[in-house]
């Protein structure tokens, strides 16, 4: 603090903060790339004012002090600058001689950073780093009684059905009267799940596409991609590779103009479409993208004006029950394109999963049931919803497969669970760990950005600025100047990488459970947890 | 693994001849159980025009029961044959009062009734029967159907047969399923011990059947009444195919495709690829992921084996022209009919039904990329 300063109320030192940037002077050699480079301007050059005492040999003249400046970098401990952790600068450090560190403490940022009465936002996941997915372990493994398969040579059909699955008897009976049966789409178990064009900048979004276009044209892989709330670009909308897409709807409609205007041009109809009611980072909450990130082509993509933030509200306004939500407007997704595409609802973790799901249950277009656990991501939220709201994915898909079981439906609709899937890097343990719960498929959003993009964001709060458009990677970001450092064919290779690597994780989880024809859902004599309640809740075997 | 002998003859055969085919390929049986299953029965049961027939071990006490509630509901005894077993039972085989083999008169007013109300009415008494056993540990009821006996016990196929002296004149079908039991997952129970059976479909298998809970869950939720038990994981694929057959009006040509469906690539060159397609999706819950084999016998005495999709059970088929032979080994069918033409042998692959005709003229192989039947 200078000589002449005051103390505030949000007056912080540096070690109130959550992150304080160490910087050695030996090394630094003042290029200036840390500053420029630090998205949220928490660095600066700096001048620092040294004072000597000399005391000469002998003491032949009295000692004096000698005073002298030297430059250097000082951290900002501003609320609005607090240093976000994302180490940006020490990536472009030439010397390596700065590096941001976590407190040792929990910080007192958390308690200013509402000014202005505005209560913090933020993106990523909720700030939690452990999770119960990664406690299950997979216990029933082939031993003598039935041969291990061979993970690296055996055959595998690891595919997953997305549409409503008629039970065999109607499904024939339907046959023989060349009567309709709902389209079912024969997909890859992961999918990448929605980030929308504008909560993701082109060049990310641009990769995704060509990786996921690539899995499916070269690799045989049929990866499905969701688009998130904000529309396709045309060119996307009317070209082959709208089949690998699944178009979302949310309550905001933003890029439904484009999508209907589209309609009589598109050569192949898309995978499917996800009305979404709710989202697991912020349930009960509606999309948000902040005026940051609203530029000229978003705003034309979505139809709105430039510059504004665009929320959706918290619910489809046109909508007043569950059974117009999912009668009306399943059904009217269905006509648009001639009751070909399967049309599901993406819901957040809840408590009332069970009633949504009954309801869906009772109509027969309903194609699935995406739920997103509350440790899923969002590009945009207020802290409050991310940290505190929703409701965990593991025992909320599991209830919901049992409960099909109970009525005789199990994968007539299928569960897609998301929300959290690898947050640790277990990804394919954790997918796994979900089919055999009972989910029919399983979608990863944050987990892709890290892998194929480098997102830097954790669970220990560390960068999370996706909602204000300053991604350091240009992950989230709608500046050119930062999106530029991502280039969309390394992310399509990274995101081929990522599927190759998971296929041949989940046959290594398999392999040995003697599964290879079909995929294990609801396996869940596979499964065991080393905690007693959790086995209880999922009902899976209790090992220690 | 279990080893598994089925064969079907133009003459009638007593149960000895499964029986020494089983003990040929002792190796693979551990004695923790044999299970019979005949039908196209000779001797006297061939003379009882439709009559069902009860199977099943009692004790003392259950036999007054059972015969108390046949009567209440209107069954007269018509026909039995008698086991006399000795004192002391051989080792590991266990202590039991009565061994089973009873045909009954169908009661007056189930006279007029359609063939389909009457086999419900079949199921329904041997499930009834069976939660009594169940309730009071004094009964255990294997089947109740015309043209069908079934005996099973915990023991050394040999052993066993020879203790309840199966050598008999009055016990003789031309078509019988033979199961040794290699003990794995389950507790030895002799209601998870093979073949089972459920209005006319009986099935066998050995191997272990990985994909086992999701597929009880799916067919326990049939709303079938007949579809319990699973004491065993191999009782699902007898289940499957009685719901394929019944329920769905499949023969037994469309099983495999049921149970193991053919991949995507090979559906699309398939002539029936979009039916089956379609079959694919709507009986996924039914995939069996193996290791199996499964033989079996239709309600109209046709006998098939088919094999998982990975192949990694053994099993073979031959015979000639009037005797017919489905064994886990070649040893098993060398004993039975060693005068066949071993060139025509064959073992089903990962694709093939094996399907003998109640004529026994032929082994008709069905491979699953050919065109199916017409449905009906």
């Amino acid at each position: 603090m200078s000589a002449n300063g005051t103390i505030a109320p949000s007056s912080l030192s540096i070690k109130d903060l959550p992150w304080q940037v160490h910087w050695d002077r030996d090394r630094c050699t003042l290029c200036g790339r840390c500053t420029a480079v630090c998205p949220v301007h928490a660095i600066e050059l700096d001048v620092f004012r040294q004072r000597l005492v000399e005391t000469p040999l002998g003491l032949t003249r009295e000692p004096s002090n000698v005073y002298t400046v030297h430059y250097g970098i000082r951290q900002k401990t501003d609320p609005a600058h607090a240093c976000i952790g994302c180490a940006m600068c020490n990536l472009v450090c030439p010397n390596d001689c700065i590096m941001p560190y976590r407190s040792d403490e929990a910080d007192k940022l958390r308690y200013h950073i509402n000014r202005g009465g505005q209560p913090r936002r933020r993106g990523g996941r909720r700030n939690v780093p452990v999770g119960i997915l990664d406690q299950i372990k997979f216990t029933r493994i082939s031993m003598l009684t039935d041969p291990a398969l061979d993970a690296g040579r055996h055959e595998f059909e690891l595919r997953t059905l997305l549409g409503r699955v008629l039970p065999p008897e109607k499904n024939l009976e339907l046959q023989r009267q060349q009567g309709w049966i709902p389209p079912v789409r024969e997909i890859y178990p992961l999918m990448i799940g929605s980030m929308s064009f504008g909560a993701l900048s082109p060049n990310m979004w641009e990769g995704l596409q060509m990786g996921v276009a690539y899995l499916n044209e070269e690799l045989g892989m049929p990866v499905r991609m969701a688009t998130g709330e904000g529309g396709c670009p045309p060119r996307l909308l009317r070209s082959r590779f709208l089949k690998y897409v699944i178009l979302q709807i949310a309550s905001g409609y933003f890029g439904w103009d484009e999508i209907i205007h589209a309609l009589p041009e598109m050569k192949e109809d898309p995978c499917a479409v996800e009305i979404k009611y709710g989202q697991g980072a912020k349930p009960g909450d509606g999309g948000l993208l902040m005026w940051y990130k609203v530029n000229e082509l978003i705003a034309a993509i979505r139809g709105v004006p430039p510059g504004v933030s665009l929320p959706s509200p918290a619910t489809h306004q046109t909508k007043y029950s569950i059974e117009e939500s999912v009668a009306k407007m399943i059904q009217s997704m269905y006509m648009a394109w001639g009751f070909r595409v399967p049309v599901y609802p993406k819901i957040s973790g809840t408590s009332t999963a069970l009633a949504v799901l009954n309801n869906l249950t009772r109509n027969p277009y309903a194609a699935a049931l995406c739920i997103d656990g509350e440790d899923g991501g969002t590009g945009a939220a207020y802290n409050v919803s991310m940290d505190h709201m929703g409701y965990p994915i593991a025992s909320n898909i599991r209830d919901c497969y049992l409960n099909l079981a109970r009525l005789g439906m199990q994968n007539e609709i299928p569960l897609i669970a998301a929300g959290g899937v690898g947050k640790r890097g277990n990804l394919a343990a954790n997918a796994a760990a979900l089919i055999m719960l009972g989910a029919s498929a399983v979608q990863i959003s944050k987990y892709i950005m890290q892998a194929a993009a480098g997102c830097i964001g954790s669970e220990s709060d560390r960068c999370n600025v996706c909602n204000v458009g300053l991604c350091p990677k240009g992950i989230t970001s709608q500046d050119p100047r930062l999106y530029r450092r991502l280039d969309p064919e390394k992310v399509a290779e990274r995101v081929v990488d990522v599927f190759l690597s998971f296929d041949t994780e989940l046959k290594k989880i398999m392999a040995p459970l003697g599964r290879s024809t079909s995929l294990p859902i609801g396996m869940s004599d596979a499964l065991g947890i080393n905690d007693k309640a959790a086995a209880e809740r999922l009902q899976i075997s209790f090992v220690v | 693994m279990c080893r598994l002998f089925a064969m079907t003859s133009e003459e009638p055969q007593t149960p000895m001849m499964v029986i020494q085919a089983l003990d040929v390929m002792r190796e693979g049986h551990d004695g923790s159980g044999v299970g019979l299953f005949f039908t196209d029965l000779g001797g006297p049961f061939e003379q009882l025009n439709g009559a069902p027939i009860l199977s099943g071990i009692f004790s003392n006490e259950g036999l007054k029961r059972l015969d108390r509630f046949m009567m209440d509901v209107g069954f007269m005894t018509k026909y039995k044959i008698s086991i006399k077993i000795p004192k002391k039972p051989p080792a590991g085989v266990p202590r039991r009062d009565i061994y089973l083999v009873r045909a009954y008169e169908y009661p007056e007013d189930w006279e007029g009734l359609t063939d389909k109300e009457i086999q419900h009415r079949l199921l329904a008494t041997r499930l009834q029967l069976r939660k009594m056993g169940e309730e009071k540990q004094d009964m255990i009821v294997f089947s109740f159907w015309p043209d069908v006996i079934m005996i099973k016990e915990i023991g050394d196929p040999i052993t066993v047969a020879e203790y309840l002296q199966l050598d008999r004149s009055d016990l003789q079908a031309r078509v019988m399923l033979a199961q040794g039991r290699q003990n794995t997952n389950y507790a030895i129970n002799l209601y998870a011990c093979h073949p089972f059976f459920i209005q006319g479909v009986a099935t066998m298998t050995n191997g272990e059947n990985t994909a086992f809970v999701p597929i009880r869950e799916f067919l326990m939720s049939r709303g079938f009444p007949g579809y319990i038990g699973y004491q065993s994981d191999s009782e699902v694929f007898t289940h499957i195919l009685h719901y394929s057959l019944y329920r769905l009006g499949l023969g037994i040509e469309w099983y495999k495709h049921v149970i193991t469906p053919l991949q995507d690539e090979d559906l699309e060159d398939h002539p029936n690829g979009s039916f089956l397609k379609e079959l694919k999706h709507c009986c996924r819950k039914m995939i069996i992921d193996g290791p199996n084999c499964i033989m079996g016998c239709l309600p109209d005495k046709t006998l098939f084996v088919v094999q998982d999709r990975k192949k990694l059970r053994p099993a073979v088929v031959g015979g000639k022209p009037g005797l017919y032979v489905i064994s886990s080994e070649m040893c098993g069918l060398d004993a039975a009919v060693p005068d066949r033409d071993k060139s025509l042998d064959f073992q089903p692959m990962h694709l093939d039904t094996a399907i003998i005709r109640p004529d026994r003229q032929e082994v008709k192989i069905c491979r699953q990329t050919e065109p199916l039947p017409p449905l009906h």
